[in-house]
Formats: C-alpha cells, sequence, structure tokens
C-alpha cells in the first residue's frame, strides 16, 4: 500500500504496510537517523518527532493514523544547514552524554518553546516528564532548554 | 421570567419550612485554640494517623494536582456545582490550626465546621462516623503536626439552592446514619477490621455505591458501582464485571500496588488511592481485601466469556491503528505485556457497559506508576485524532468482550476533555 507522507517539507510516496510505526519508515525508508528507537513501546521518547507540531513517540504511531498531518524530525529543525537556537543550546551546555535520548530530549522541549517561549521551571519539568535518559543528564538537559528559551 | 420566579418562590418557601424543622440541627462555634496553644504531640498517635489518612485517601481530594499535601483548594465536581476541599493543615487563619480536637471530631462526625457550619457530604463524613475516637484523635494528632501552610480556598460554586448551606441540615436527618459499626461476631476479626475500615474512614462506598438525585449513597444498592470525576468505579458486588472472580489474594495485591496480572491497572482515581495504600500497614490492606471479596463472593465467576474474535466489519484502518499501536504492549498472546499490559479481554474497562473508562485510559494513559514501575501506558490524546480513539475503542470492544458495542466513544471523549487530564 502506498502513503503519502510529508516530512520535514518534503512529500513522500511511502510503500508500507498502514501498521507500520513511522519511525521505522523515518529510519529505514527515509534515512533520518535523529529519531532512535528505544523501547518502540511509547515509555522513554528516544524516538520522539513533531506531528503537526506537537510532541510524539513515533515508535507508536502508526501510518494509518497520522492522514494528511506534518512531520518534523531533529533534522527537520535546522536552520540553513546550521543547528536552531535550541539545538544549539543543547551542545553548549553539553547536555549529551551518550546522545542517545536526545534528539527526542530536543523535540520535547521545541514543543513546549513553540507555545510557550519562556516557560516556567515546573512547566519545563511536566513537560519534558514523558522522555527518559539513562545517562542521567537531566540536569544538563533542562540547563540547555532554559539556555535557549532565555535566549 | 414570571413562572420561573413562582418556581423559586416555591422552593424558597419549602426550604424554610424544611429550616423550621429542622432548627435543633444548629450547631453552636467551638471557641478556638488559643495562638499559643498547640496539642501535645503524641508520636504514636502521629504515625498511626498517617497510616490512616493514607487509608482514608485524605490528601487526594485536599491537595491539587502537583500541589503540597493537604493544603486543600482542589476543585471537587459535583452534580450540584464545584466544591473546593479545605486547608487541612495546622495553618490558624486558613486551615484547621484554630481547630481543637471536640471540634476536628465534630466535623468528622457531624459534618460541622468549628465555627458551627454545615459542611456539605463530599467532605465523606456520613463514613467517618463509623470512625472511633481513637482514630479521630490520631488523624488529629497527624494533621497537626504538619506544617502550616497560609492557603485561602476559593468559594464553592454550587447552584442554587445547594449553595445555602443550612440545607445540609435537612439531608442529614435524611441521610446521614450516626450509628457506629457492631461487629459481626459469625466473621473473622481480620474481615471485621476490613468492614470498618472499608465502610469507616476508607469511605470506598463514596465512589462505588451509586448515588441518589440528593447526592446520597444509595444504600439498597450498596457497591452496585458509581461515578467519579467521570471514571467508573466499578460495582464491588456480586454484579462485578471483572472477568475473574476477586480473591483476597488478588484484591490486596491490586490495593497494594495499583495492579494485578488478572485484573489489570488501577487508573483515573483508583490509582491515588492504590498509591496511598501502598503506605498503609500489610495487615489492614488483607483485611480490606478480605472484606471486599467477601461483597462478591456470591458472583457468577467468569459470568461473561472470554473472547478474542476479530470484528468482520472492522475498517482497514482501525485494524491497522490497533496493530501499530496497541498490540505493541497489549499483544495478544494471552499473557502480560510489556508495560504490564493485559490481555484485554481481561479489562474491566472493555467489559463494563459503557466506554467512559476506556477512552479515558486511551486519552490520558496510565502515567501513576512511572516512579514506581508499575503500568504504565502512553496517552494517545492528540496522538490518534478522536474519531480514531473512538473507532480503537469499539474495535476493542468488539473483539475482546461478547457485551453489546458501544454507543457513546465520541460523547465520552468530549466529556473526558472536559474533565481535564486525569492522573
Amino acid at each position: 500500500m502506498t502513503i503519502a507522507l510529508k516530512v520535514n517539507g518534503k512529500s513522500h510516496d511511502i510503500s508500507a504496510d498502514p501498521s507500520t510505526p513511522l519511525l521505522y519508515v523515518l529510519r529505514n525508508e527515509l534515512g533520518l537517523h535523529g529519531p532512535k528507537f528505544g523501547c518502540g513501546l511509547g515509555q522513554c521518547g528516544a524516538c520522539t518527532v513533531h506531528v503537526d507540531g506537537r510532541a510524539t513517540f513515533s515508535c507508536i504511531l502508526p501510518l494509518a493514523a497520522i492522514g494528511n498531518r506534518e512531520i518534523t524530525t531533529t533534522e527537520g529543525l535546522m536552520e540553513n544547514g546550521k543547528p536552531n537556537k535550541l539545538q544549539q543550546a543543547f551542545i553548549d551546555e553539553e547536555a549529551a552524554q551518550c546522545g542517545y535520548c536526545i534528539s527526542g530530549m530536543v523535540m520535547r522541549a521545541q514543543a513546549l518553546l513553540k507555545v510557550k517561549p519562556n516557560p516556567t521551571e515546573a512547566e519545563i519539568r511536566n513537560h519534558m516528564r514523558p522522555n527518559l535518559c539513562r545517562c542521567g543528564t537531566h540536569a544538563a538537559i533542562l540547563r540547555a532548554i532554559r539556555r535557549a528559551a532565555a535566549a | 421570567m414570571q413562572l420561573r420566579r413562582i418556581l423559586y418562590g416555591v422552593i424558597a418557601v419549602f426550604i424554610l419550612a424544611i429550616l423550621a424543622g429542622f432548627a435543633w440541627t444548629w450547631r453552636p462555634a467551638i471557641a478556638p485554640l488559643a495562638a499559643n496553644e498547640k496539642p501535645a504531640a503524641d508520636k504514636q498517635a502521629i504515625s498511626h494517623g498517617a497510616e490512616l489518612a493514607a487509608i482514608g485517601n485524605c490528601a487526594d481530594c485536599h491537595t491539587t494536582p502537583g500541589g503540597t499535601a493537604y493544603t486543600g483548594g482542589r476543585a471537587i465536581p459535583t452534580p450540584f456545582g464545584t466544591i473546593y476541599s479545605s486547608n487541612l493543615t495546622p495553618d490558624r487563619d486558613t486551615g484547621i490550626g484554630a481547630w481543637p480536637e471536640e471540634a476536628f471530631r465534630r466535623a468528622m462526625r457531624d459534618g460541622v465546621d468549628r465555627e458551627g457550619r454545615q459542611l456539605y457530604p463530599a467532605f465523606p463524613y456520613d463514613h467517618f462516623t463509623k470512625a472511633t475516637g481513637e482514630d479521630i484523635h490520631a488523624l488529629y494528632a497527624f494533621l497537626m503536626s504538619r506544617p502550616a501552610v497560609k492557603n485561602t480556598i476559593p468559594a464553592n460554586a454550587l447552584d442554587f439552592p445547594f449553595n445555602y448551606r443550612p440545607i445540609v441540615a435537612g439531608w442529614k436527618v435524611l441521610f446521614l446514619n450516626r450509628a457506629s459499626l457492631e461487629p459481626d461476631r459469625s466473621k473473622s476479626a481480620e474481615w471485621n477490621r476490613g468492614r470498618y475500615l472499608v465502610e469507616g474512614l476508607g469511605h470506598c462506598g463514596a465512589c462505588h455505591t451509586p448515588r441518589n438525585a440528593l447526592g446520597a449513597e444509595k444504600k439498597g444498592s450498596a457497591y452496585a458501582g458509581g461515578v467519579t470525576e467521570g471514571w467508573y468505579a466499578p460495582p464491588l458486588n456480586s454484579t462485578i464485571v471483572a472477568a475473574h472472580k476477586w480473591t483476597v489474594d488478588q484484591l490486596a495485591e491490586f490495593l497494594a500496588t495499583g495492579w494485578h496480572e488478572m485484573h489489570g491497572a488501577a487508573a483515573g482515581p483508583m490509582a491515588d488511592v492504590a498509591k496511598n495504600l501502598s503506605e498503609a500497614s500489610h495487615q489492614d490492606v488483607r483485611a480490606i481485601a478480605t472484606y471486599i471479596a467477601s461483597l462478591s463472593s456470591d458472583a457468577q465467576a467468569g459470568a461473561m466469556p472470554l473472547q478474542d474474535k476479530a470484528p468482520a466489519n472492522a475498517s482497514p484502518e482501525v485494524v491497522a491503528i490497533y496493530n501499530g499501536a496497541c498490540a505493541k504492549c497489549h499483544n495478544d498472546r494471552h499473557a502480560v505485556g510489556p508495560s504490564k499490559a493485559l490481555p484485554l479481554s481481561l479489562s474491566t474497562a472493555v467489559r463494563q457497559a459503557d466506554s467512559g473508562n476506556a477512552v479515558r485510559v486511551i486519552l490520558h494513559g496510565i502515567q501513576s506508576y512511572r516512579e514506581s514501575g508499575g503500568p504504565y501506558m502512553p496517552a494517545f490524546d492528540g496522538m490518534l485524532s478522536d474519531e480514531q480513539i473512538a473507532a480503537v475503542a469499539d474495535y476493542v470492544r468488539a473483539r475482546y468482550s461478547s457485551q453489546p458495542q458501544w454507543t457513546d466513544a465520541k460523547t465520552q471523549i468530549a466529556k473526558a476533555r472536559q474533565q481535564g487530564a486525569q492522573p
């Protein structure tokens, strides 16, 4: 079955089973390796992408459910080939240790900053709850989000 | 307009007549504690009171989501309007800091505050009448030992005539049973302890018993299932909709951990209850389980057969969504899946008459146990559209229950959205 997908502003015709999770298509068909496969169960957030601007677990989002909503991955946040403000803040704060969760963290945080450019500490923490980092760099991740919000 | 005025007039006269009749229910104010007066700290009573407060789930209503425990201010939706829970910390101005124990006992047993004002029965004193003086003393000692927090509570937003507090005196004449519980000698001590906790401080019937038009529990239908904050509190009596009859062991595990492999997760308001009961003593949880299990001992176990039949008329879209999203955890191997996901034919939410709990769990997920490694489900609100969520709920119902199809999924989703996110 052929399914039309709009990812990072480009349209693609994907030939796949409609129950295929979006993440598999992003990584295996479109070569977008920003979103990661962590748990595959919507527990950890490593696969987080934007679906119409909303942070969403792509590992449990079947193609059949997407319709004409637009997908953005961390690659799609780049501006003129450079990291955007939030991505740069993650680099500056050295928020990554192993880095596996970071793409998901950036996408989750970006969804917040888009609707709330100056969130409170409590709003940041509450919003970031679905995403886990097993290295324990949460403090640096929070610093990066605060830095991007203040900039 | 004219008619409405006459109607209000009639109601007012009616209320006045009731008031005159029940003037004897007037209660005086109880003198406040002096500014420097504090109840003697009784360590044993304080720690006993902490356990009883957990069993009584006091903090659930008396705390705003994310707020400091017992500082009150949580909006409690009722069919008569919104009631804001009071501040139970010992702040003199906004809490119970000026209350002598006598005033606290009167509130628990009579539903009257220190100043003599009638309290609405959203505060379940119709159960607390059963609590012993010793237990009320312990609760008082515990609450008065908490840090005082100033938190002014918003005024209730109740409809006329319920915004008129003295009307509660009439309610009490009709519905408040002040008799204490006499132990049933034919039953075990554990069963009697369980009954005392369930009927009293635990106030399980406040959610699990249906209420009449005036908001009182229907005594003839004890534990036949009720509705709380939009969630269906399933029956605990012989009309249980569980796939398997509850045993004492299963209930004790479910109550203490919020999950059992044959019954699934405690979600919605029950998740908070399980969290609280994880702090209660093992013996008390077992006693509660013993009594609750006895309520359904004559239930027809497995009255509704387990099933898994692919519905013939399901759209390919909903099948793909089910397979790509739900089946990752509800993996259809007739065993518990990842995240402690239940085979759906065992789920009470799938077997109950309406789709209320099913759509709420799909929308909000199960998030209460993230820190404890308990059951988990991601929230699908926004990930799936409302139409897709309704279609998935209907598909699951058709596939995993032999009960009639739901027709209310879309209405339930709209209602759940109005009521806001639940834990």
